[in-house]
Parts: structure tokens; sequence; C-alpha cells
């Protein structure tokens, strides 16, 4: 990998910084990542930390309403947000020129956001038609990561919908606002990240003169999200009016992606080995020998890995024809898992999930936005932005064994099965 | 108890607003090396030298049109076994090779073209190079692949076409073209359960030909040892006859939206269309810039009334889809249930103000830049670059014509714009569709221009 020398430093409020100099192209990524996601939204403000990303977008002390989008826009520029279950992140992408006025824009909303009555209510209608478009109205809306935590996960932070009810997003107002920004949106909470076309020294002194004199607050203490594994299997339905084959999930906690580094990565591999690629276990036997599934597939993480802290979550997902029983198509998923367990996959099998997550993160790295994203997360869920650079080799050391270990932990006594019946109705 | 400020008390510091930075020195893009060449075997090739990760990207594009009406089917199930079996490999040795190499290639087929996409380690290049030649040359498509992938393609269109998306475009399709080949871009179940291998060999033999094909390489490699690399592999595959291209499209006219009701849905899909330009028409630069302030992008128009101000919908946006033979534009958005009529009032009455309130200055330096800034953005990755590149050599255009975009972008006044915004956006140039619940359609027919079937 083109490791990037990276420069790690800290601001007297709080704000940690990585810098990441890549001068291939003349261009800029700036991202900030604020340690406050959906799991951590009160009770009774179910969607909240997804409604208040959009909210930061509405305005700040020096950005009248939709000025954020055109002055990045009138720069060259792209921008987006996105909230995960631990984090809330915001980024752009600009041609170089237009560096100092990203990170105007981004301290301009870190110190002082322009939070409106009006602005909230139509980001609240903005929300729902999100939700609409995603969820209500089309097949296996929010399946698996909105349907899968509250049979694998009992308590609210791990269970509860991240998008949020309509009754709860409807009752949001700005007292609520105003606690969670101060509450979490402090310098102290937040990691800024600026890489590609920079020199190391023209960008410190641009951070300081924008980002310097937002006044520091304490970062809030980070609650434990833990609680403890399923002991049996828990089973829910939805019942989904849109869909036209029924689908499984099947989800089960893996090792701490943060504090089990190593048995984490050997989920990531396992997950390969049983369905990337046509040579995969899952895809071969329930795609091919066995046809039974019309797709199948296994991932860490609701949303993709390195996005969230413990607990986290290992998931195959599977859609199947009505003629073929969910009984018969999870005693297949058991058996492989078990056939991994007793004996470890061979190196080859290894070598080809190292080399395509080799490529994989290539691949990622050439992507402005996915390097600056990558390096933001990183730093702020594992302190450690340069494991972007070290991955390939982590994921190069895992062995057969620890694959094999991986498999024997993914057991049917403790995971969720959440059943999608088609509820029909619909053309 | 902690006491928190007001909403209030947080927007604003004693210091008050502070003035925008002005943007600083752009660098140029420095400039890549490329080849764009004719193999012997009639195969446009363009190569591109791009270092930022040790990787190659690939792009075939075969033109692979068909009148026949069992096309679209056996098209759709050759696109999937292509890539499972040669007399070489088998379907998981395809996947072995591949994976070994860190690469992966797909197969997609739409009524236009057939497009392989892959991408290996740039030390991997002659493995990928050599699997899709195998496919190329000699996949043979056996009969329980074929049988297997035609059973799991009949359930994926059952899901596809409880899509809404879906929905909403294949009435758009029907709508603006009739039974035209191109709107073929889903093949009916019926006929995919009629495929057989046999039909599927024939179509490969007759259509899968390098003869107007192309194949784009962008990526960690010199472009002349890259085209000779391609040259040696793929100097089996050859043809006298040439890819099938398709036939040209009918023109589309303004006229009555057409309604397609969705019971019980809770969202609108509105889509609206109307014939543009291609890119290499003289007014292409300007159209581009108009429709950019149209819907084009966030700050647009379209966005800033529809969502920043009305809340009607999460997503809207106006886009050019380069047909074969031309260009339309497509308007598109989904609105919740209630407000499918206003937010179609307010979507042609956006039409109508682009040509008799044209873009202003501020509007026009916004746009100019953000065309500018997002091309040098998306052809910046190997794969964004690969792509677009594939994109434009279907018009025959190629790296030159990328590369003094940004010049033209720059040279295009503020009249022309106004211009185009006056010739392609007037609301009666337009048709289209509505998705949407029955109880929407009286307040559509009170605003007229709309029909249900």
């Amino acid at each position: 990998m083109s490791a990037s020398e990276l420069t790690r430093f800290t601001l007297p409020n709080g704000l940690r910084v990585v810098l990441a100099p890549d001068p291939t192209a003349p261009v800029v990524g700036v991202s900030v990542h604020y340690d406050v996601g959906f799991r951590s939204e009160p009770e009774g403000r179910t969607g909240f930390a997804h409604l208040f990303e959009h909210l930061m977008f509405q305005g700040s002390e020096s950005l009248e309403k939709l000025a954020h989008f055109r002055h990045v826009q009138s720069s060259g520029g792209t921008f987006n947000g996105s909230t995960h279950p631990d984090y809330t992140d915001y980024f752009m992408v600009l041609p170089s020129a237009g560096l100092e006025r990203a990170l105007f824009l981004e301290a301009d909303r870190m110190r002082a956001p322009k939070l409106t009555e009006e602005n909230l209510r139509n980001q609240v209608d903005v929300v729902k038609e999100e939700i609409r478009l995603n969820v209500l109205n089309r097949p296996y809306g929010g399946f698996p990561w909105i349907l899968l935590p509250p049979v694998l996960y009992q308590t609210f932070p791990n269970a509860h919908n991240g998008y949020g009810d309509f009754s709860e997003l409807e009752q949001a107002d700005l007292d609520d606002c105003a606690q969670f920004f101060d509450t979490y949106y402090s310098p102290a909470n937040a990691v800024l990240t600026v890489a590609g076309d920079i020199t190391v020294d023209r960008a410190r002194e641009l951070i300081d003169r924008h980002f310097g004199d937002v006044p520091h607050r304490p970062a809030p203490t980070r609650p434990s999200f833990a609680e403890p594994p399923p002991t049996g299997e828990r089973r829910g339905e939805h019942l989904d009016p849109h869909a036209p084959l029924p689908a499984v999930a099947l989800g089960y906690r893996i090792p701490d992606p943060v504090h089990e580094l190593d048995g984490y990565l050997a989920n990531l591999v396992l997950a390969a080995v049983l369905a990337e690629g046509d040579g995969s276990r899952l895809q071969q036997r329930l795609l091919h020998r066995e046809p039974m599934v019309t797709d199948i597939d296994a991932a860490c993480g609701l949303f993709g890995p390195f996005e969230a802290r413990d607990p986290d979550t290992f998931i195959i997902t599977a859609v199947h024809s009505p003629e073929v029983g969910q009984p018969r198509l999870l005693a297949a998923i058991d058996e492989e898992l078990d056939k991994l367990a007793s004996t470890p996959p061979s190196d080859q099998e290894l070598a080809k999930v190292t080399a395509r997550w080799v490529a994989g993160l290539h691949r990622e790295h050439d992507r402005i936005v996915s390097r600056t994203l990558a390096f933001g997360s990183l730093e702020l869920l594992h302190g450690d932005p340069n494991l972007a650079n070290e991955l390939p080799t982590r994921i190069s050391s895992v062995t057969p064994e620890a694959v094999a270990a991986a498999a024997k932990a993914l057991r049917p006594d403790s995971r969720a099965v959440l059943t999608v019946t088609p509820a029909g109705g619909d053309k | 108890m902690t006491s928190f400020r007001t909403a209030a008390e947080i927007g604003r510091t004693d210091r008050g607003p502070r003035p925008l930075p002005e943007l600083g020195e752009q660098r140029a893009a420095t400039g890549l090396s490329s080849i764009d060449t004719m193999l012997d075997n009639g195969l446009r090739v363009i190569a591109v030298h791009q270092t930022t990760v040790p990787m190659v990207e690939v792009r075939v594009r075969i033109p692979f049109a068909g009148t026949d009406p069992m096309h679209a089917a056996t098209a759709e199930v050759l696109a999937g076994t292509l890539l499972t079996g040669t007399a070489r490999r088998d379907r998981v040795a395809v996947d072995t090779d591949l994976a070994l190499v860190g690469g992966e290639l797909d197969a997609a087929v739409d009524p236009e073209r057939l497009s392989i996409s892959g991408n290996a380690l740039a030390s991997g290049l002659d493995t990928l190079l050599d699997v899709l030649a195998d496919a190329l040359t000699g996949a043979i498509y056996a009969d329980d692949e074929v049988i297997r992938e035609r059973d799991r393609l009949v359930e994926r269109i059952a899901v596809a076409r409880s899509q809404p998306s879906v929905i909403a475009r294949e009435a758009l399709q029907r709508h603006r073209y009739g039974d035209h080949p191109f709107t073929r871009e889903m093949p009916d179940a019926d006929d995919v359960a009629h495929v057989n291998g046999d039909l599927v060999r024939a179509l490969h033999r007759s259509g899968v030909l390098p003869r107007g094909s192309l194949l784009v390489l962008v990526g960690d490699v010199e472009p002349e040892e890259a085209v000779s690399r391609i040259g040696a592999a793929l100097a089996g595959w050859t043809s006298d006859r040439s890819a099938v291209e398709l036939p040209p499209l009918p023109e589309v006219t303004g006229g009555d939206m057409l309604f397609v009701p969705r019971p019980g849905a809770v969202q609108s899909q509105l889509r609206l269309t109307a014939e543009a330009i291609p890119r290499t028409d003289d007014r292409y630069p300007a159209l581009q810039l108009a429709n950019l302030v149209f819907g084009g992008f966030f700050s647009s128009r379209l966005v800033e009334n529809i969502r920043e101000d009305k809340g009607y919908t999460y997503h809207a946006r106006s886009s050019l889809e380069f047909t074969p033979s031309g260009a339309t534009l497509l308007v598109e958005s989904d609105t919740a249930s209630e407000v499918t009529a206003p937010a179609l009032l307010e979507t042609r009455y956006e039409l109508a103000r682009l040509g008799v309130v044209p873009p202003t200055e501020s509007e026009v330096d916004t746009v100019r830049r953000y065309a500018v800034g997002s091309l040098l953005i998306s052809t910046g990755s190997q794969s964004g670059l690969a792509s677009q590149l594939a994109a434009l050599a279907a018009l025959g255009l190629g790296m030159d014509w990328l590369v003094a975009h940004p010049g033209r972008l720059a040279e295009v006044t503020a009249d022309q714009i106004a211009e185009a915004a006056l010739q392609f956006f007037s609301p009666t140039r337009y048709t289209g569709v509505v998705v949407g619940d029955e109880t929407q359609l009286p307040y559509l027919s009170a605003l007229g221009g709309v029909r249900s079937a």
C-alpha cells in the first residue's frame, strides 16, 4: 500500500487532527467525525442522531441556510454526511484551492450552528421522505440493519431503529437539539481529517486559524453499550408488504472490534471464506450445488467493517424461494460452519481472501473520500489511523486456525434469526 | 444537573459572523500518458497510465443489440454465465485464478451493450487478461450453469419488479419508446424460462465480437506495455462481422404524463423527460451547465425548492441520459403521496422558470466551478477514470475530449446557457410518468397534462 505518512496532533480545545498528505491529484478531502451515533440517542428520541446530522447542514453563524452546499459546490466540491451506530461523519472533497474554505465551513458549524424551528420542521419532513424511500415503500426496506438488531439485542442503544419512529421524530424540539449539540458536538469529542494535496505546515496553520477558537467543552463520558450475548436462539418475524420472496438474516455476536482486533479480523476473513465470490463455501453450495437461495451474503457490521465499537454483529443474509423451507437452509449453513470449525480452511482459500482484501483496500484508498473517512473513523474508534495502512498485513496474518475458531463461535444456540415473510397485496 | 445553552445562544458568538475565505491557487492535474488504438481484430483499446495505487481497472463494452423477441432474456442469461466456465476452467477455477491476483470480473447486459468490468493487482494483469480472453473466446455455457442461472434470474426479476424505482423506469421506457428494443432493460420471466444452452451459445457466437467493441485499461502499467499485453491475450478473439448496434431511437416529444397506479403506495415516483443533445453537439457544455442550475446537483433550483424549502422529497435530481442515438433529459423525484401533485406543479414551475428567468451570474459561476471540480474528482481514481472513458468512447470520444472539457466549460457564456435553458427546459417539451396511489389521481388530473391508461 502506498502508505501515507500521517501527522497527528491535538488542538488546545481537544480537537484531534489527522493529516494525510498525498500530492498525486490536486484535490483535498476534509472530514469531521463526531463521537456520537444512533446508539447514543436518548430513549423517546429514536432517529435523533440522524435528524441532527441533517440540521448541521442548515446554516451556522456565518452561513445562511443553503450556503454550506453552495459554497462547497461553487468551489467545485462535493459533500455529504452519514450517521452510524457509534459516530456521525461530515465530509467534502474539493479541488485543493478550496481547502481553507472547507475548513472554514466545518469550523463554523462546530462553533455555532444555527438551529431553528423552521429548519427542524423542514428536515423532519425530509427525513420522513428518506425513510419512506429507503424503508417503507420498498421491498426488504431496513433489511437487515433495522430489523435484525431488536432480535439480537435487548438494550435500547443496541436494539432500536436508528432511522427513528415518525412520531418521535415529530416530537423533537429545539431544546433537544441544543442539548444534543452541547453534549456531543464538542471539539474534544471530534476528529478532523485532511487528506490529499496539502502540506503539513500550511494545513496546520489553516486549522489553527479556523478551529483554534472553537471553545473547549469537555467530551461526554462514553457509556458502555455492552450486553451479554444471547443465551439461546432468538427469533423474530417481519411481515413485508412489498417483498416477493422470503428472506432470512442470522445475527451473531463477534469479538470487540477495538480491543480484540485479531479475533475481529478472523471474522472478516471468515465472512469472505463463506460468501465472497463463486468459490466461497456458501455460494458454491447454496447457489450452485444445491440451489436454495437467490442471494447469500455474510458480513461483519450492520453497515460494513470498522464502523462500530463493541458490541458488533456478524450477519448472514439470504433471499430464497418459498419452496425452500427455512429449516433446510439454516441446517445447510450450520453444516458449513461446522465443517469450517472442525477442518480449518486451506492456505489457498485464505490466500484468495487476502489478495482480494489487499486489492479492495487499494481501490478504496484510490478514492480520496473513502481514504479520508477511513483515517478519520480509525482514529476515532481505534485511536490509530495508521491501521488503514497496516490492515493488508494484519489480514494476511490471520491463520486458518483462527478462522476455524471464529466459525466455531457462530453457534445456533446464541444467535438471532430474523424471518422476512412476504405479506402480499403488492403487485 | 447540567444546564445547556439554548439553540439561540449556540448560534451566535461574541465575534459575530466571519467572512468566507477566498479560494487559493489551483494546481492543474498532471497529464496522464495514454494510447488510443485499434487492434487487428477491430477492437478499440484505450490504455491510460495512472499510478495512484498498484491496481489495474478494465472495462469492456461490446455493442450487443438484438431485435429477436427472445434477445433480452437470452442476453441476460449469457451475461450471468459468461464467466462460469471454459474448456480450461470451471466456475470455481475462474474465481480462484482471479482471487489469487486480487481480481474480479463481472458481466452485465443492457439493451445496448454487454459490459465486462474488472480489476486486479497490477502484478496480476496477465491473469486478469487471460481469464477475460478465455471467457470471450471459449465460454462453454454448460447446460447446468445455464439452467441454474435461468431459475435464479426468474426470482431476481420478481424481486426487482417489486421495486417502485423499477416500476417507474419500465413505465417510462414504454411511454417514451413503445416497444423499441431499448425498452427491454429487464426480460420477461416467461421468456427467461425458455432460455437454454443452445440459445446462449448461439448468441455468444453471433454477438460477442471484437470489431466495433472497446476495451479500456487504466492503472499502474505503461500504456505501450498494456496495449501489447492486451493484443497478445486477445489475439484469438476474431471475427469478420461487427458487434451489433442498437437501431436509432424515436425522438421523445412532449405530451401528457401517464399515471401508473400502485395501490397503497406511501410515496410517488415522478419521472419527466425530454429530448436533448449528445456530448458531441456544440451546445452540450451550455446544456450541461443549464441542467446543473435546474436540478443537476444539490444547490440547484429544483432541490432548493422541493426539498430544502418545501420538504416534499429526499431525492430530486435532473440528469442527462445518453442514449445510443442522442440524449434525453430526465427529471426524477420521489415524494410523499399526499404532495404528489404539488411536487409536479413545482417541478413544472422550475422548468418554465429556467427559460424565462435565466441563470444568474452567480448561478453560472457556481455550476461552472462545480462541473470542472467534480470532473477532476470523479476522474481522479482509476475506477472513475476507466468508467468515464468507457462511457465517452461510445461516441468515439476519448482522453482528448476529457482533457479539453474543462476548457470548454470555461468558455461557455451566460447567454449560451440562457439559450440552452430556453430551448431544452420548456415544460411543453416534456412527457413522463407518475407512479403512485390512485387517491392522488384527481389532484393530478386537476393540474392537467396527466392521463391514466
